[in-house]
Protein backbone atom coordinates (compact mmCIF):
# COMPACT_ATOMS: atom_id res chain seq x y z
CA UNK A 1 0.00 0.00 0.00
CA UNK A 2 1.45 3.32 -1.08
CA UNK A 3 1.38 6.06 1.49
CA UNK A 4 -0.81 8.55 -0.36
CA UNK A 5 -0.21 11.34 2.12
CA UNK A 6 3.56 11.15 1.74
CA UNK A 7 3.19 10.88 -2.02
CA UNK A 8 1.43 14.24 -2.31
CA UNK A 9 3.52 15.90 0.39
CA UNK A 10 0.46 16.47 2.57
CA UNK A 11 -0.39 15.66 6.12
CA UNK A 12 -3.05 13.03 6.70
CA UNK A 13 -5.47 15.68 7.86
CA UNK A 14 -5.04 17.73 4.65
CA UNK A 15 -5.53 14.60 2.60
CA UNK A 16 -8.72 13.77 4.48
CA UNK A 17 -9.99 17.32 3.96
CA UNK A 18 -9.33 17.10 0.23
CA UNK A 19 -11.08 13.75 0.07
CA UNK A 20 -14.11 15.20 1.82
CA UNK A 21 -14.24 18.18 -0.55
CA UNK A 22 -14.04 15.79 -3.48
CA UNK A 23 -16.84 13.64 -2.09
CA UNK A 24 -19.03 16.69 -1.48
CA UNK A 25 -18.39 17.82 -5.04
CA UNK A 26 -19.42 14.43 -6.45
CA UNK A 27 -22.50 14.40 -4.23
CA UNK A 28 -23.42 17.88 -5.56
CA UNK A 29 -23.02 16.71 -9.15
CA UNK A 30 -25.13 13.60 -8.61
CA UNK A 31 -27.86 15.62 -6.86
CA UNK A 32 -28.01 18.07 -9.74
CA UNK A 33 -28.13 15.26 -12.30
CA UNK A 34 -31.09 13.69 -10.51
CA UNK A 35 -32.81 17.03 -9.95
CA UNK A 36 -32.44 18.23 -13.55
CA UNK A 37 -33.13 14.72 -14.94
CA UNK A 38 -29.79 14.55 -16.70
CA UNK A 39 -29.62 10.91 -17.75
CA UNK A 40 -27.30 9.28 -20.28
CA UNK A 41 -30.23 8.25 -22.50
CA UNK A 42 -31.61 11.79 -22.54
CA UNK A 43 -28.17 13.21 -23.29
CA UNK A 44 -27.62 10.66 -26.01
CA UNK A 45 -30.96 11.34 -27.66
CA UNK A 46 -30.36 15.10 -27.46
CA UNK A 47 -26.92 14.84 -29.00
CA UNK A 48 -28.32 12.66 -31.80
CA UNK A 49 -30.94 15.33 -32.47
CA UNK A 50 -28.28 18.00 -32.40
CA UNK A 51 -26.29 16.23 -35.08
CA UNK A 52 -29.40 15.95 -37.23
CA UNK A 53 -29.89 19.71 -36.88
CA UNK A 54 -26.22 20.39 -37.61
CA UNK A 55 -26.47 18.29 -40.77
CA UNK A 56 -29.55 20.21 -41.84
CA UNK A 57 -27.74 23.50 -41.22
CA UNK A 58 -25.27 22.71 -43.99
CA UNK A 59 -25.21 24.32 -46.47
CA UNK A 60 -26.40 27.66 -45.06
CA UNK A 61 -28.95 29.30 -47.30
CA UNK A 62 -30.54 32.75 -47.18
CA UNK A 63 -33.95 31.41 -48.17
CA UNK A 64 -36.43 33.57 -50.01
CA UNK A 65 -36.56 36.49 -47.58
CA UNK A 66 -33.29 38.30 -48.15
CA UNK A 67 -35.01 41.58 -47.58
CA UNK A 68 -36.34 40.69 -44.11
CA UNK A 69 -32.98 39.34 -42.99
CA UNK A 70 -31.02 42.40 -44.09
CA UNK A 71 -33.59 44.73 -42.61
CA UNK A 72 -33.45 42.89 -39.29
CA UNK A 73 -29.69 43.09 -39.26
CA UNK A 74 -29.70 46.82 -40.02
CA UNK A 75 -32.31 47.29 -37.31
CA UNK A 76 -30.12 45.48 -34.75
CA UNK A 77 -27.07 47.58 -35.54
CA UNK A 78 -29.10 50.80 -35.52
CA UNK A 79 -30.73 49.89 -32.21
CA UNK A 80 -27.33 49.20 -30.68
CA UNK A 81 -25.81 52.43 -32.00
CA UNK A 82 -28.67 54.71 -31.07
CA UNK A 83 -29.16 53.05 -27.69
CA UNK A 84 -25.49 53.18 -26.77
CA UNK A 85 -25.08 56.85 -27.69
CA UNK A 86 -28.16 57.88 -25.72
CA UNK A 87 -27.10 55.66 -22.80
CA UNK A 88 -23.63 57.22 -22.82
CA UNK A 89 -25.15 60.72 -22.74
CA UNK A 90 -27.26 59.77 -19.70
CA UNK A 91 -24.45 57.86 -18.02
CA UNK A 92 -21.99 60.73 -18.41
CA UNK A 93 -23.37 62.90 -15.58
CA UNK A 94 -24.28 59.80 -13.55
CA UNK A 95 -20.67 58.65 -13.73
CA UNK A 96 -19.50 61.89 -12.13
CA UNK A 97 -22.14 61.56 -9.42
CA UNK A 98 -21.01 58.02 -8.72
CA UNK A 99 -17.29 58.70 -8.36
CA UNK A 100 -15.62 59.22 -5.02
CA UNK A 101 -13.53 62.21 -6.08
CA UNK A 102 -16.59 64.22 -7.18
CA UNK A 103 -19.17 63.19 -4.57
CA UNK A 104 -16.99 63.18 -1.48
CA UNK A 105 -19.71 62.12 0.97
CA UNK A 106 -19.08 58.42 1.64
CA UNK A 107 -22.70 57.44 2.28
CA UNK A 108 -23.98 59.21 -0.84
CA UNK A 109 -21.25 57.62 -2.96
CA UNK A 110 -21.93 54.17 -1.54
CA UNK A 111 -25.68 54.36 -2.09
CA UNK A 112 -25.40 55.75 -5.63
CA UNK A 113 -23.03 52.94 -6.60
CA UNK A 114 -25.31 50.29 -5.03
CA UNK A 115 -28.19 51.68 -7.11
CA UNK A 116 -26.08 51.22 -10.27
CA UNK A 117 -25.20 47.68 -9.18
CA UNK A 118 -28.82 46.84 -8.43
CA UNK A 119 -30.09 47.91 -11.82
CA UNK A 120 -27.18 46.15 -13.50
CA UNK A 121 -28.55 42.91 -12.07
CA UNK A 122 -31.60 43.22 -14.34
CA UNK A 123 -30.79 41.59 -17.66
CA UNK A 124 -31.35 43.42 -20.93
CA UNK A 125 -33.91 40.83 -22.02
CA UNK A 126 -36.03 41.53 -18.93
CA UNK A 127 -36.05 45.22 -19.81
CA UNK A 128 -36.90 44.34 -23.40
CA UNK A 129 -39.80 42.11 -22.42
CA UNK A 130 -41.17 44.77 -20.07
CA UNK A 131 -40.83 47.53 -22.67
CA UNK A 132 -42.54 45.38 -25.28
CA UNK A 133 -45.50 45.23 -22.92
CA UNK A 134 -45.29 49.00 -22.36
CA UNK A 135 -44.75 50.42 -25.88
CA UNK A 136 -45.62 47.49 -28.12
CA UNK A 137 -43.65 45.18 -30.40
CA UNK A 138 -40.87 46.65 -32.49
CA UNK A 139 -37.41 48.15 -32.37
CA UNK A 140 -38.45 51.06 -30.12
CA UNK A 141 -38.78 48.66 -27.19
CA UNK A 142 -35.35 47.28 -28.06
CA UNK A 143 -33.77 50.73 -28.13
CA UNK A 144 -35.28 51.49 -24.73
CA UNK A 145 -34.05 48.17 -23.34
CA UNK A 146 -30.52 48.86 -24.56
CA UNK A 147 -30.62 52.34 -23.05
CA UNK A 148 -31.94 51.05 -19.72
CA UNK A 149 -29.39 48.25 -19.47
CA UNK A 150 -26.36 50.17 -20.75
CA UNK A 151 -26.87 53.31 -18.68
CA UNK A 152 -26.02 51.54 -15.45
CA UNK A 153 -23.15 49.52 -16.89
CA UNK A 154 -21.61 52.63 -18.42
CA UNK A 155 -22.27 54.76 -15.33
CA UNK A 156 -20.31 52.29 -13.22
CA UNK A 157 -17.44 52.10 -15.72
CA UNK A 158 -17.37 55.88 -16.09
CA UNK A 159 -17.34 56.34 -12.31
CA UNK A 160 -14.42 53.94 -11.98
CA UNK A 161 -12.50 55.69 -14.76
CA UNK A 162 -13.08 59.05 -13.09
CA UNK A 163 -11.92 57.67 -9.74
CA UNK A 164 -8.73 56.44 -11.38
CA UNK A 165 -7.91 59.91 -12.71
CA UNK A 166 -4.73 61.60 -11.56
CA UNK A 167 -5.68 63.76 -8.52
CA UNK A 168 -2.96 66.35 -9.14
CA UNK A 169 -4.75 68.19 -11.93
CA UNK A 170 -8.01 68.74 -9.99
CA UNK A 171 -5.88 69.83 -7.02
CA UNK A 172 -4.21 72.44 -9.20
CA UNK A 173 -7.60 73.82 -10.20
CA UNK A 174 -8.65 73.93 -6.54
CA UNK A 175 -5.39 75.71 -5.68
CA UNK A 176 -6.03 78.40 -8.28
CA UNK A 177 -9.48 78.97 -6.78
CA UNK A 178 -11.64 77.08 -9.27
CA UNK A 179 -15.22 76.16 -8.42
CA UNK A 180 -16.40 72.53 -8.12
CA UNK A 181 -17.69 72.70 -11.68
CA UNK A 182 -14.37 74.08 -12.95
CA UNK A 183 -12.55 71.24 -11.16
CA UNK A 184 -14.64 68.70 -13.03
CA UNK A 185 -14.45 70.53 -16.35
CA UNK A 186 -10.72 71.40 -16.45
CA UNK A 187 -9.21 69.01 -13.90
CA UNK A 188 -11.01 65.74 -14.60
CA UNK A 189 -12.73 65.87 -17.98
CA UNK A 190 -9.66 66.25 -20.22
CA UNK A 191 -8.06 63.26 -18.48
CA UNK A 192 -11.00 60.90 -18.57
CA UNK A 193 -12.70 61.79 -21.86
CA UNK A 194 -10.60 59.43 -24.04
CA UNK A 195 -11.22 56.59 -21.60
CA UNK A 196 -14.95 57.27 -21.54
CA UNK A 197 -15.06 57.35 -25.35
CA UNK A 198 -13.23 54.05 -25.56
CA UNK A 199 -15.62 52.48 -23.04
CA UNK A 200 -18.58 53.76 -25.02
CA UNK A 201 -17.17 52.11 -28.14
CA UNK A 202 -16.75 48.83 -26.23
CA UNK A 203 -20.34 49.19 -25.06
CA UNK A 204 -21.42 49.65 -28.68
CA UNK A 205 -19.67 46.40 -29.60
CA UNK A 206 -21.35 44.47 -26.81
CA UNK A 207 -24.74 46.07 -27.53
CA UNK A 208 -24.50 44.91 -31.14
CA UNK A 209 -24.18 41.35 -29.86
CA UNK A 210 -27.08 41.71 -27.46
CA UNK A 211 -29.27 43.64 -29.93
CA UNK A 212 -29.08 40.57 -32.14
CA UNK A 213 -31.13 38.58 -29.62
CA UNK A 214 -33.62 41.18 -28.37
CA UNK A 215 -35.96 40.15 -31.20
CA UNK A 216 -36.47 36.80 -29.48
CA UNK A 217 -38.88 38.57 -27.13
CA UNK A 218 -40.28 40.78 -29.90
CA UNK A 219 -38.14 43.89 -29.44
CA UNK A 220 -37.03 44.25 -33.06
CA UNK A 221 -33.88 43.31 -34.91
CA UNK A 222 -32.51 40.11 -36.38
CA UNK A 223 -33.42 38.01 -33.30
CA UNK A 224 -37.03 37.83 -34.47
CA UNK A 225 -35.91 36.33 -37.78
CA UNK A 226 -33.82 33.68 -36.00
CA UNK A 227 -36.58 32.79 -33.55
CA UNK A 228 -39.15 32.50 -36.34
CA UNK A 229 -36.95 30.24 -38.43
CA UNK A 230 -36.10 28.04 -35.44
CA UNK A 231 -39.82 27.67 -34.76
CA UNK A 232 -40.49 26.40 -38.28
CA UNK A 233 -37.19 24.45 -38.36
CA UNK A 234 -35.60 26.11 -41.38
CA UNK A 235 -32.20 25.14 -40.00
CA UNK A 236 -30.19 26.11 -43.07
CA UNK A 237 -31.59 29.64 -42.87
CA UNK A 238 -30.86 29.74 -39.14
CA UNK A 239 -27.22 28.91 -39.76
CA UNK A 240 -27.08 31.51 -42.52
CA UNK A 241 -28.37 34.22 -40.21
CA UNK A 242 -25.98 33.17 -37.45
CA UNK A 243 -23.06 33.42 -39.88
CA UNK A 244 -24.30 36.80 -41.06
CA UNK A 245 -24.41 38.02 -37.45
CA UNK A 246 -20.87 36.75 -36.85
CA UNK A 247 -19.62 38.66 -39.90
CA UNK A 248 -21.45 41.84 -38.88
CA UNK A 249 -20.15 41.68 -35.31
CA UNK A 250 -16.60 41.12 -36.57
CA UNK A 251 -16.93 44.07 -38.96
CA UNK A 252 -18.21 46.33 -36.17
CA UNK A 253 -15.43 45.23 -33.83
CA UNK A 254 -12.91 46.06 -36.56
CA UNK A 255 -14.45 49.46 -37.28
CA UNK A 256 -14.76 50.35 -33.63
CA UNK A 257 -11.11 49.38 -33.01
CA UNK A 258 -10.09 51.70 -35.86
CA UNK A 259 -12.16 54.58 -34.47
CA UNK A 260 -10.82 53.95 -30.97
CA UNK A 261 -7.25 54.14 -32.22
CA UNK A 262 -7.99 57.37 -34.07
CA UNK A 263 -9.61 58.93 -31.02
CA UNK A 264 -7.28 57.97 -28.22
CA UNK A 265 -4.05 56.84 -29.85
CA UNK A 266 -2.47 53.49 -29.16
CA UNK A 267 -3.04 53.50 -25.40
CA UNK A 268 -5.92 51.20 -24.60
CA UNK A 269 -7.76 51.77 -21.33
CA UNK A 270 -8.43 48.11 -20.64
CA UNK B 1 6.48 85.10 -30.80
CA UNK B 2 4.19 85.65 -33.76
CA UNK B 3 5.07 82.20 -35.08
CA UNK B 4 4.13 80.51 -31.84
CA UNK B 5 0.85 82.36 -31.79
CA UNK B 6 0.12 81.49 -35.43
CA UNK B 7 1.04 77.84 -34.88
CA UNK B 8 -1.21 77.71 -31.81
CA UNK B 9 -4.10 79.22 -33.76
CA UNK B 10 -3.55 76.82 -36.66
CA UNK B 11 -3.51 73.82 -34.33
CA UNK B 12 -6.61 75.04 -32.60
CA UNK B 13 -8.38 75.49 -35.95
CA UNK B 14 -7.37 72.00 -37.02
CA UNK B 15 -8.64 70.55 -33.76
CA UNK B 16 -11.90 72.44 -34.06
CA UNK B 17 -12.43 71.22 -37.64
CA UNK B 18 -11.76 67.63 -36.55
CA UNK B 19 -14.24 67.94 -33.68
CA UNK B 20 -16.86 69.46 -35.96
CA UNK B 21 -16.41 66.76 -38.60
CA UNK B 22 -16.60 64.07 -35.93
CA UNK B 23 -19.72 65.67 -34.48
CA UNK B 24 -21.37 65.91 -37.89
CA UNK B 25 -20.54 62.27 -38.62
CA UNK B 26 -21.97 61.20 -35.26
CA UNK B 27 -25.12 63.22 -35.89
CA UNK B 28 -25.56 61.68 -39.33
CA UNK B 29 -25.12 58.18 -37.91
CA UNK B 30 -27.60 58.98 -35.14
CA UNK B 31 -30.19 60.19 -37.67
CA UNK B 32 -29.77 57.13 -39.87
CA UNK B 33 -29.95 54.74 -36.91
CA UNK B 34 -32.94 56.56 -35.45
CA UNK B 35 -34.68 56.20 -38.81
CA UNK B 36 -33.87 52.48 -39.09
CA UNK B 37 -34.71 51.69 -35.46
CA UNK B 38 -37.92 53.75 -35.62
CA UNK B 39 -36.71 55.66 -32.57
CA UNK B 40 -37.72 59.18 -33.52
CA UNK B 41 -37.69 61.74 -30.73
CA UNK B 42 -41.46 61.97 -31.13
CA UNK B 43 -41.97 58.22 -30.64
CA UNK B 44 -39.46 58.16 -27.77
CA UNK B 45 -41.31 61.01 -26.07
CA UNK B 46 -44.67 59.38 -26.76
CA UNK B 47 -43.35 56.10 -25.33
CA UNK B 48 -41.77 57.62 -22.21
CA UNK B 49 -45.00 58.20 -20.26
CA UNK B 50 -46.19 54.68 -21.08
CA UNK B 51 -42.88 53.29 -19.80
CA UNK B 52 -43.15 55.47 -16.70
CA UNK B 53 -46.70 54.28 -16.22
CA UNK B 54 -45.63 50.65 -16.60
CA UNK B 55 -42.68 50.98 -14.22
CA UNK B 56 -44.78 52.80 -11.63
CA UNK B 57 -47.23 49.90 -11.62
CA UNK B 58 -44.36 47.60 -10.61
CA UNK B 59 -43.86 49.51 -7.35
CA UNK B 60 -45.45 47.35 -4.66
CA UNK B 61 -48.53 48.54 -2.86
CA UNK B 62 -47.10 48.50 0.67
CA UNK B 63 -48.83 50.13 3.64
CA UNK B 64 -46.63 50.95 6.63
CA UNK B 65 -49.13 50.06 9.35
CA UNK B 66 -49.64 46.51 8.11
CA UNK B 67 -46.13 45.97 6.73
CA UNK B 68 -45.38 42.85 8.77
CA UNK B 69 -48.88 41.41 8.79
CA UNK B 70 -49.59 37.94 7.43
CA UNK B 71 -49.86 37.02 3.75
CA UNK B 72 -53.64 37.53 3.72
CA UNK B 73 -53.50 41.25 4.56
CA UNK B 74 -53.36 43.54 1.56
CA UNK B 75 -50.40 45.93 1.69
CA UNK B 76 -48.06 43.76 3.76
CA UNK B 77 -44.68 42.43 2.70
CA UNK B 78 -46.03 38.92 2.97
CA UNK B 79 -48.91 39.71 0.63
CA UNK B 80 -46.51 41.18 -1.92
CA UNK B 81 -44.13 38.19 -1.76
CA UNK B 82 -46.87 35.59 -1.41
CA UNK B 83 -45.05 33.06 -3.56
CA UNK B 84 -41.62 33.70 -2.09
CA UNK B 85 -40.99 30.02 -1.30
CA UNK B 86 -41.44 29.05 -4.94
CA UNK B 87 -39.48 32.03 -6.20
CA UNK B 88 -36.56 31.40 -3.87
CA UNK B 89 -36.47 27.77 -4.94
CA UNK B 90 -36.48 28.84 -8.61
CA UNK B 91 -33.67 31.31 -7.89
CA UNK B 92 -31.70 28.52 -6.25
CA UNK B 93 -32.33 26.38 -9.34
CA UNK B 94 -31.13 29.30 -11.50
CA UNK B 95 -27.91 29.59 -9.52
CA UNK B 96 -27.34 25.84 -9.82
CA UNK B 97 -27.92 26.01 -13.58
CA UNK B 98 -25.31 28.75 -13.75
CA UNK B 99 -22.88 26.81 -11.55
CA UNK B 100 -23.11 23.57 -13.51
CA UNK B 101 -22.93 25.43 -16.82
CA UNK B 102 -19.85 27.33 -15.65
CA UNK B 103 -18.25 24.05 -14.59
CA UNK B 104 -18.95 22.36 -17.93
CA UNK B 105 -17.87 25.45 -19.86
CA UNK B 106 -14.64 25.64 -17.88
CA UNK B 107 -13.86 22.00 -18.65
CA UNK B 108 -14.50 22.61 -22.35
CA UNK B 109 -12.39 25.75 -22.32
CA UNK B 110 -9.53 23.96 -20.53
CA UNK B 111 -9.47 21.33 -23.27
CA UNK B 112 -9.60 23.84 -26.12
CA UNK B 113 -7.53 26.75 -24.81
CA UNK B 114 -3.98 25.37 -24.88
CA UNK B 115 -3.87 24.53 -28.60
CA UNK B 116 -5.37 28.00 -29.15
CA UNK B 117 -2.43 29.75 -27.47
CA UNK B 118 0.08 30.91 -30.05
CA UNK B 119 3.11 29.95 -27.95
CA UNK B 120 1.88 26.42 -27.17
CA UNK B 121 0.18 25.34 -30.40
CA UNK B 122 2.23 22.74 -32.26
CA UNK B 123 1.81 24.66 -35.53
CA UNK B 124 -0.04 27.62 -37.04
CA UNK B 125 -2.80 25.49 -38.55
CA UNK B 126 -3.78 24.00 -35.19
CA UNK B 127 -3.67 27.45 -33.57
CA UNK B 128 -5.84 28.96 -36.30
CA UNK B 129 -8.37 26.11 -36.26
CA UNK B 130 -8.83 26.18 -32.47
CA UNK B 131 -9.10 29.96 -32.41
CA UNK B 132 -11.89 29.93 -35.03
CA UNK B 133 -13.58 27.08 -33.19
CA UNK B 134 -13.60 29.08 -29.94
CA UNK B 135 -14.90 32.13 -31.81
CA UNK B 136 -17.79 30.10 -33.16
CA UNK B 137 -18.72 29.09 -29.61
CA UNK B 138 -18.26 32.57 -28.23
CA UNK B 139 -20.05 34.66 -30.83
CA UNK B 140 -23.39 32.86 -30.69
CA UNK B 141 -25.32 34.18 -27.66
CA UNK B 142 -26.44 31.61 -25.11
CA UNK B 143 -30.11 32.37 -25.72
CA UNK B 144 -29.77 31.31 -29.37
CA UNK B 145 -28.14 28.05 -28.28
CA UNK B 146 -31.00 27.63 -25.82
CA UNK B 147 -33.59 28.13 -28.59
CA UNK B 148 -31.96 25.36 -30.60
CA UNK B 149 -31.22 23.01 -27.70
CA UNK B 150 -34.77 23.21 -26.37
CA UNK B 151 -35.72 21.43 -29.60
CA UNK B 152 -33.39 18.51 -29.09
CA UNK B 153 -33.12 18.17 -25.30
CA UNK B 154 -36.67 19.20 -24.49
CA UNK B 155 -37.95 22.02 -22.33
CA UNK B 156 -36.16 22.25 -18.99
CA UNK B 157 -32.93 23.13 -17.23
CA UNK B 158 -30.77 20.69 -19.20
CA UNK B 159 -31.09 22.74 -22.41
CA UNK B 160 -30.26 25.91 -20.48
CA UNK B 161 -27.21 24.36 -18.82
CA UNK B 162 -25.82 23.14 -22.13
CA UNK B 163 -26.59 26.45 -23.87
CA UNK B 164 -24.76 28.52 -21.26
CA UNK B 165 -21.94 25.97 -21.14
CA UNK B 166 -21.38 26.21 -24.91
CA UNK B 167 -21.16 29.99 -24.82
CA UNK B 168 -18.96 29.85 -21.70
CA UNK B 169 -16.56 27.45 -23.43
CA UNK B 170 -15.92 30.02 -26.14
CA UNK B 171 -15.71 33.03 -23.85
CA UNK B 172 -13.43 31.40 -21.28
CA UNK B 173 -11.37 29.55 -23.89
CA UNK B 174 -10.25 32.83 -25.39
CA UNK B 175 -9.37 34.33 -22.00
CA UNK B 176 -7.52 31.16 -20.91
CA UNK B 177 -5.59 31.08 -24.18
CA UNK B 178 -4.53 34.69 -23.67
CA UNK B 179 -3.47 33.92 -20.10
CA UNK B 180 -1.40 31.00 -21.38
CA UNK B 181 0.21 33.23 -24.00
CA UNK B 182 1.45 35.51 -21.22
CA UNK B 183 2.97 32.62 -19.26
CA UNK B 184 6.71 32.35 -18.71
CA UNK B 185 8.09 29.82 -21.24
CA UNK B 186 11.21 28.79 -19.31
CA UNK B 187 9.52 25.96 -17.34
CA UNK B 188 8.14 24.71 -20.67
CA UNK B 189 11.62 24.61 -22.21
CA UNK B 190 12.96 22.87 -19.14
CA UNK B 191 10.33 20.15 -19.36
CA UNK B 192 10.84 19.81 -23.11
CA UNK B 193 14.57 19.36 -22.45
CA UNK B 194 13.98 16.45 -20.05
CA UNK B 195 11.73 14.76 -22.61
CA UNK B 196 8.19 15.51 -21.46
CA UNK B 197 5.48 15.22 -24.10
CA UNK B 198 2.99 17.97 -24.97
CA UNK B 199 0.25 17.21 -22.39
CA UNK B 200 2.84 16.84 -19.65
CA UNK B 201 4.42 20.16 -20.57
CA UNK B 202 1.03 21.88 -20.45
CA UNK B 203 0.17 20.26 -17.14
CA UNK B 204 3.39 20.98 -15.28
CA UNK B 205 4.75 24.11 -16.97
CA UNK B 206 1.72 26.19 -17.90
CA UNK B 207 -1.20 25.17 -15.66
CA UNK B 208 0.48 26.07 -12.34
CA UNK B 209 1.31 29.52 -13.73
CA UNK B 210 -2.13 30.36 -15.09
CA UNK B 211 -4.27 28.74 -12.38
CA UNK B 212 -4.92 31.92 -10.31
CA UNK B 213 -5.88 33.78 -13.47
CA UNK B 214 -8.14 30.96 -14.59
CA UNK B 215 -9.86 30.82 -11.20
CA UNK B 216 -10.65 34.51 -11.22
CA UNK B 217 -11.92 34.36 -14.81
CA UNK B 218 -14.14 31.40 -13.90
CA UNK B 219 -15.65 33.24 -10.94
CA UNK B 220 -16.25 36.36 -13.04
CA UNK B 221 -17.89 34.20 -15.67
CA UNK B 222 -20.05 32.59 -12.99
CA UNK B 223 -21.41 36.03 -12.10
CA UNK B 224 -22.21 36.70 -15.77
CA UNK B 225 -23.81 33.28 -16.12
CA UNK B 226 -26.08 33.83 -13.12
CA UNK B 227 -27.42 36.91 -14.90
CA UNK B 228 -27.75 34.91 -18.13
CA UNK B 229 -29.50 32.06 -16.34
CA UNK B 230 -32.20 34.41 -15.05
CA UNK B 231 -33.42 35.00 -18.62
CA UNK B 232 -32.62 31.64 -20.23
CA UNK B 233 -36.06 30.51 -19.03
CA UNK B 234 -37.69 32.98 -21.45
CA UNK B 235 -37.27 30.36 -24.16
CA UNK B 236 -38.20 27.46 -21.90
CA UNK B 237 -34.78 26.46 -20.63
CA UNK B 238 -35.39 26.42 -16.89
CA UNK B 239 -34.86 28.68 -13.90
CA UNK B 240 -36.70 31.77 -12.71
CA UNK B 241 -36.96 33.12 -16.28
CA UNK B 242 -39.96 30.95 -17.10
CA UNK B 243 -41.88 32.33 -14.14
CA UNK B 244 -40.78 35.89 -14.93
CA UNK B 245 -41.83 35.47 -18.55
CA UNK B 246 -45.31 34.33 -17.62
CA UNK B 247 -45.92 37.07 -15.03
CA UNK B 248 -44.74 39.73 -17.50
CA UNK B 249 -46.94 38.24 -20.24
CA UNK B 250 -49.99 38.23 -17.99
CA UNK B 251 -49.23 41.76 -16.66
CA UNK B 252 -49.14 40.63 -13.01
CA UNK B 253 -47.41 43.88 -12.06
CA UNK B 254 -46.88 43.20 -8.34
CA UNK B 255 -45.33 39.81 -9.06
CA UNK B 256 -43.01 41.29 -11.71
CA UNK B 257 -41.74 43.82 -9.17
CA UNK B 258 -41.30 41.16 -6.50
CA UNK B 259 -39.38 38.76 -8.76
CA UNK B 260 -37.11 41.52 -10.10
CA UNK B 261 -36.30 42.65 -6.56
CA UNK B 262 -35.48 39.06 -5.61
CA UNK B 263 -33.28 38.62 -8.70
CA UNK B 264 -31.39 41.85 -7.98
CA UNK B 265 -30.80 40.83 -4.36
CA UNK B 266 -29.70 37.32 -5.32
CA UNK B 267 -27.38 38.53 -8.07
CA UNK B 268 -25.79 41.11 -5.74
CA UNK B 269 -25.26 38.47 -3.03
CA UNK B 270 -23.64 36.10 -5.49
CA UNK B 271 -21.46 38.92 -6.82
CA UNK B 272 -20.30 39.78 -3.30
CA UNK B 273 -19.52 36.15 -2.50
CA UNK B 274 -17.68 35.61 -5.75
CA UNK B 275 -15.70 38.81 -5.29
CA UNK B 276 -14.54 37.56 -1.89
CA UNK B 277 -13.52 34.22 -3.37
CA UNK B 278 -11.76 35.95 -6.24
CA UNK B 279 -9.56 38.12 -4.06
CA UNK B 280 -8.80 35.08 -1.90
CA UNK B 281 -7.96 32.93 -4.93
CA UNK B 282 -5.56 35.53 -6.29
CA UNK B 283 -3.84 36.43 -3.02
CA UNK B 284 -3.80 32.81 -1.82
CA UNK B 285 -2.08 31.58 -4.95
CA UNK B 286 0.45 34.38 -4.87
CA UNK B 287 1.24 33.62 -1.23
CA UNK B 288 2.41 30.07 -1.90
Amino acid sequence: MIDLAALFGLSRRQLAARGLVGLAFIAWLVTLCIWFEITPTRLGRGIDGLFVILRMMIPPSPGAQWHDILQGLAESVAMAFFGTVVAACIAFPLGFFGSRNVIVNGLAHFSIRRVFDGFRGVDQLVWALAFVRAVGLGPLAGVMAIIAAEVFVLAKQFAEAIENADPRQPEAIVATGGTRLAVVRFGLLPQVLPVLLAQTLYAFESSTRSAAILGVVGAGGIGLQIAERIKVRYWNEVSFIILLILVTVAAIDFLSARVRRRLIGEASPR
Amino acid sequence: MIDVEAAFQAQRRAKRTATLTGGALLLACMLVSAWVAEAWPSSLIAGAPRVGDYLSKLIPDLRPHVLFADTKTEGSLGYWMYRIDIWLWLLFETSQIAALATLLGTLGALVLCFPAASNLAPNRAVYWAFRRFLELFRCVPDIVYALILVWTFGVGPLAGILAIALHTTGALGKLFAEAAENADMRPWEGLRAVGANWPECVRFAIVPQVLPNILSYVLLRFETNVRGATVIGFVGAGGIGQELYSVISFNYYQEIGAIIVLIVVAVSLIDLLSERLRTRAISGEQGT
